[in-house]
C-alpha cells in the first residue's frame, strides 16, 4: 500500500533521509521511533507530499506530491505541534470536511467520544483552545472520514487517561482497514498499539521488526498501587493518570487503557523504592 | 474550483481576525475622514464643492501606503504560516496546490482591496449626500487603478514570500521591493539619471515599468489630461500613448505584472517544498 524506495532528501548540504526503503501494508501499526533529528519529520513530510525528494513515494500506487488531492482524500495526519489557526474550530471542521468530501457530523462525533464538545465552542477560535483539546480536535478532524492510512505524529501527547482509552478504541476500531504510523521519539508511548517498529537513526532505518500483537487496544486494566509511605511528588503524578487514594496516599486506585500499560509502569519505576505492591487486573476487553 | 473558494474564505476569515487589517483599515478609512476633516476639499472658502482634489490626495497617500502593506503583510502572513506549522497541517488536507495559492491570493486581494474601495465609496457617497456632482469617469477609473495596485503588489509579495524561507527575510525583501520602486519614482532620481548622460529614453522607460509611477502618472493625467505637471515627459507618454490608451496601459500593465509574478510564485510553490 505504501512503497518507499531509495528515499533520500537533502538540505543544503545536510543529508536528513539517506535512501529509505520501506514497504507498509493494510492493517500495519508502525511506530515510526528514533530520537529527535533521526528523520522522523521528515520522512512524513516526503510521505504526505509535502517535501520534494530523491527515490520514489507511493501510496495506493499513486505519487502524493503528483496526485495530491486523490491520495490526501485517504490519508488522516495529525501533526505533533498544533497549528496557530486564528479560525473558529466550527470553520475548521467544515473546512477538512468540505475538502474531504466528508460528513462534518462524523468529526463532531469522533471529538465527542474523545470528551471534546466540538459544537458548543464551534465558535470559539481554534489557537484559543487548550493544548488536549487542539489535540482531540486534529483526531477528530483525521479520523471522522474514510481513510485507508493514518499518519499520528505523538497523538497522544496532550491527552487525558479517559480521552487516550477513547482514542485506542477508535483506532481499534479502523485497524484492519488501514495502515497506520505513529511517529513517537519514546517506544514506550506507542509500543502497545503497533504490530511493527521502524526505528530510524540518521536518516536511515536501523531496525524494521514486527512485534507481538497479543494486547487488545481497547482492553481497560484496573490498577492498585500500595506505597510504603505517602509521596507527594507520586500524587501529583498518579493523579494525572486519574487514580484516587482512599488512606491518604499509602494506596492509590484507577483505571489504565490497556495499550497505555508500558507507559504506566514506566512512569511507576520512576517510584520503585516507594513500591510495595503493584496490581494490574484486566478489566473489560472487546473484541475490536 | 469549490476548493479555492474554501481556501479564500478561510484566508479572508483569518484576515479579518489579524490585528493588520484592523490598523489598514482604520489607515485607509480615517484618511477619508481626515481630508474632510481637514478641509482638503475643492475650496477652502466654498467648502465641499467637488470630489476631484480628494480623490487625487486619496490616490496619491494610496500610492505610497497601500504597496507597502501590501507587501509586507502578504509576505508576514504568509511566511509566518509557513514557519508556525500552519502549512504543514493545512497542505495535509486534500487541497490542490493551485486551489490553495491562487485562492489565497484571492482572499487576500479581496481583503486589501476593500476598505481602500470602500474608503472611496464612502467619499463618492458624501458627495451625493451633498448634492455635488460626481466625476464618475475619475472615480471608475480610480477604482480600476487601485485595482491594478493592489493586485500588482499583492502578486509581488506572494512571489517573495515563496521565495523566501523566513518571515524576517520575506520582509525585508518586501521592504527592498517597494524601496526601489519607490526610488526610482522619485523625479530626482530620474533627473540625476538624465544629468549623468544615461538616455532620456531609457529613464522614461524605467519610469513607465514602474507600477508605481504608472499609477501616479495614470492619476495625473485624470486631473490634468496635458501633463503639465510632468514636464517634457508629457509629450513622450502623449505622443506614444495617448490619454486613453495610457489609462489602458496604467490598469493593464500593473494587472499584467502582478499576475506574472503571482505565476511566477506559483511555479515556485510548486515546485518546491510545502512547509
Amino acid at each position: 500500500m505504501i512503497e518507499l524506495r531509495g528515499v533520500s532528501k537533502r538540505f543544503r548540504r545536510h543529508r536528513v533521509l539517506k535512501g529509505i526503503d520501506l514497504r507498509i501494508a493494510r492493517g500495519d501499526r508502525v511506530a515510526l521511533v528514533g530520537s529527535n533529528g533521526a528523520g522522523k519529520t521528515t520522512l512524513i513530510r516526503c510521505l504526505l507530499g509535502e517535501y520534494r525528494c530523491e527515490g520514489k513515494v507511493t501510496i495506493g500506487g499513486l505519487s502524493p506530491r503528483e496526485h495530491r488531492t486523490e491520495v490526501l482524500r485517504r490519508v488522516g495526519f495529525v501533526p505533533q505541534i498544533s497549528p496557530p489557526l486564528k479560525m473558529p474550530v466550527g470553520q475548521l471542521i467544515g473546512f477538512s470536511a468540505g475538502v474531504c468530501d466528508s460528513d462534518p457530523e462524523r468529526m463532531y462525533e469522533v471529538a465527542e467520544r474523545l470528551g471534546l464538545d466540538a459544537r458548543a465552542i464551534r465558535h470559539r477560535p481554534f489557537d484559543r483552545l487548550s493544548g488536549g483539546m487542539k489535540q482531540k480536535l486534529l483526531i477528530a478532524i483525521a479520523l471522522g472520514r474514510d481513510c485507508d492510512l493514518l499518519v499520528l505524529d505523538e497523538p497522544a501527547a496532550n491527552l487525558d487517561p479517559e480521552a487516550r482509552h477513547n482514542f485506542f478504541h477508535l483506532l481499534a476500531e479502523r485497524k484492519e482497514q488501514v495502515a497506520m504510523i505513529i511517529s513517537s521519539h519514546r517506544l514506550d508511548e506507542v509500543a502497545t498499539l503497533v504490530n511493527r517498529v521502524v526505528e530510524m537513526d540518521q536518516g536511515q532505518v536501523v531496525l524494521d521488526d514486527h512485534v507481538a500483537d497479543e494486547v487488545a487496544m481497547t482492553s481497560l486494566l484496573h490498577a492498585r498501587i500500595e506505597l510504603a509511605r505517602p509521596s507527594d511528588a507520586f500524587a501529583a503524578t498518579i493523579r494525572s493518570w486519574g487514580f484516587a487514594t482512599r488512606d491518604d496516599g499509602l494506596s492509590w486506585e484507577g483505571e489504565v487503557a490497556g495499550a497505555d500499560r508500558l507507559r504506566f509502569l514506566g512512569t511507576l519505576s520512576r517510584y520503585a523504592a516507594l513500591m510495595q505492591g503493584i496490581h494490574l487486573e484486566e478489566v473489560e476487553r472487546h473484541a475490536a | 474550483m469549490r476548493h479555492l473558494l474554501r481556501t479564500a474564505r478561510v484566508d479572508i476569515s483569518e484576515s479579518l481576525r489579524s490585528r493588520w487589517f484592523l490598523v489598514y483599515s482604520l489607515i485607509f478609512g480615517g484618511l477619508v475622514v481626515a481630508m474632510f476633516i481637514s478641509g482638503l476639499t475643492e475650496s477652502r472658502v466654498m467648502g465641499f464643492t467637488g470630489l476631484s482634489r480628494l480623490l487625487v490626495t486619496y490616490l496619491q497617500i494610496t500610492m505610497a501606503v497601500l504597496p507597502l502593506f501590501v507587501l509586507i503583510t502578504t509576505v508576514r502572513s504568509v511566511a509566518g504560516d509557513r514557519e508556525a506549522g500552519i502549512f504543514e497541517y493545512m497542505l495535509s488536507l486534500p487541497v490542490s496546490l493551485a486551489s490553495w495559492f491562487w485562492g489565497k491570493l484571492l482572499g487576500r486581494f479581496l481583503v486589501v482591496f476593500l476598505p481602500v474601495l470602500l474608503a472611496l465609496a464612502g467619499a463618492v457617497a458624501w458627495a451625493m449626500l451633498k448634492g455635488v456632482d460626481i466625476p464618475w469617469v475619475q472615480v471608475a477609473f480610480y477604482t480600476l487603478f487601485l485595482v491594478a495596485l493592489a493586485w500588482c503588489f499583492l502578486g509581488i509579495g506572494m512571489f517573495v514570500s515563496t521565495l523566501a524561507r523566513s518571515s524576517d527575510i520575506a520582509t525585508g525583501a518586501a521592504f527592498l521591493v517597494w524601496l526601489l520602486l519607490l526610488l526610482f519614482l522619485d523625479l530626482i532620481l530620474l533627473a540625476v539619471l538624465i544629468r549623468e548622460g544615461m538616455p532620456p529614453e531609457a529613464v522614461i522607460a524605467i519610469a513607465l515599468t514602474n507600477p508605481l509611477q504608472v499609477f501616479r502618472t495614470g492619476a495625473m493625467l485624470l486631473f490634468d489630461p496635458q501633463l503639465v505637471m510632468l514636464g517634457p515627459a508629457a509629450y513622450v507618454i502623449l505622443d506614444h500613448f495617448g490619454e486613453q490608451g495610457y489609462l489602458a496601459w496604467a490598469v493593464a500593465y500593473p494587472v499584467a505584472l502582478g499576475s506574472l509574478f503571482a505565476w511566477l510564485g506559483y511555479r515556485l510553490f510548486r515546485r518546491g517544498d510545502l512547509p
